[in-house]
C-alpha cells in the first residue's frame, strides 16, 4: 500500500505545478512545448527557462531532502539515441507529451489530448511488450 | 511575480517527478509492462495530477485572464488528425524504448549521467528535425 503514496503525492504536486502555471501565467504545463519555446527563438523565453531550471533543480532537491537514491537504471547509449529521437520527433509532430496532453489536456477535458494520451500510452505498452517478451 | 511563479511551478513539478518515480526508467518501463511483471504504482502519478487539474482548471478558466497576463495561452486546436496520432505513436514507442518522456528526461539531467544527456540531445534534435522539415 505505501508504494502508492509517493507516486500519488508526486502526482498531486505535478497537478499543483500545472495549476499555478495556468492561474498565474495562463500557460499550459506541457514540458515538450516549454522546452521547445525555450531553445527556439521566441520572444518570451525567460519564464520557460526559469521553469525548466526549476524542474531540474526540483528533482535534485527531492533527492537531497528525502535521501532517496538516484535511479541507477541505464539502457545504454544506443537506446538513448533511438528513444530520444523518437520522443523528440513524436512530441513535436503530436504537439505534446505526458504533461501537455496527459496532465493538462485531460484536465481540460480535451478529446484531442485524450486521443493523443491513449495513443502514446498504448504504443508505450506495445513497445515494452515487444522488447521484453517478443524480441 | 510571473518569473517567481515560473520557478516555483518548475520546482514543484521537478519534486513531483522525482517523488513519483517518473525519473526512474526502470519504474516507468515496469508500469508500461502490463503483460509482464506489471508495477501499477505510476498510475497514481497521472491519476493524482489529473485529479488536481480536472478541478482547478475548471475554476481558473472561468476567469477573464490569468493573474500575471492579459490572456490565457491555451491551445484551441480540437482536430484529431494523422499528424497528432502518428506523433503520439512515435512518442509512445520512444518512451517504451528508454522509459523517459520529456519532463523526466530533463529532470534526470541533474543525475549527471551520460546517457540521459545523450537522450535529451537526441530528443531536441528530433524536435528540431520536425520543425525544420515537416510543415
Amino acid at each position: 500500500m505505501t508504494e502508492f503514496i509517493t507516486p500519488l503525492v508526486g502526482g498531486l504536486l505535478i497537478g499543483l505545478a500545472a495549476t499555478l502555471l495556468l492561474l498565474f501565467l495562463g500557460r499550459i504545463a506541457g514540458i515538450s512545448g516549454i522546452v521547445w519555446g525555450a531553445i527556439s527563438n521566441q520572444s518570451d523565453r525567460l519564464w520557460r527557462w526559469l521553469f525548466v531550471w526549476g524542474l531540474i533543480i526540483g528533482v535534485g532537491l527531492y533527492h537531497a531532502i528525502s535521501g532517496a537514491p538516484i535511479p541507477s537504471y541505464d539502457m545504454g547509449p544506443v537506446a538513448a539515441i533511438i528513444g530520444g529521437l523518437l520522443v523528440g520527433v513524436g512530441v513535436k509532430l503530436g504537439s505534446g507529451c505526458t504533461s501537455g496532453h496527459g496532465v493538462c489536456g485531460l484536465g481540460r477535458l480535451s478529446l484531442r489530448s485524450l486521443a493523443a494520451t491513449a495513443t502514446f500510452m498504448g504504443l508505450g505498452v506495445v513497445t515494452v511488450s515487444v522488447v521484453r517478451h517478443l524480441l | 511575480m510571473n518569473k517567481l511563479m515560473a520557478v516555483v511551478a518548475g520546482l514543484l513539478f521537478g519534486v513531483g517527478l522525482a517523488a513519483s518515480g517518473m525519473t526512474d526508467p526502470a519504474k516507468v518501463l515496469g508500469f508500461l509492462d502490463i503483460f509482464g511483471d506489471w508495477v501499477p504504482d505510476l498510475a497514481f502519478v497521472m491519476g493524482g495530477a489529473v485529479l488536481v487539474t480536472l478541478v482547478s482548471f475548471r475554476f481558473i478558466l472561468k476567469r477573464q485572464a490569468p493573474v500575471c497576463d492579459t490572456t490565457f495561452h491555451v491551445p484551441n486546436n480540437t482536430t484529431i488528425d494523422k499528424k497528432l496520432l502518428i506523433g503520439a505513436a512515435l512518442f509512445g514507442i520512444g518512451w517504451g524504448i528508454y522509459g523517459y518522456c520529456p519532463g523526466p528526461a530533463l529532470g534526470a539531467l541533474v543525475y549527471l549521467k551520460q546517457n540521459t544527456v545523450i537522450f535529451v540531445v537526441a530528443m531536441l534534435a528530433g524536435m528540431w528535425g520536425v520543425h525544420r522539415w515537416v510543415k
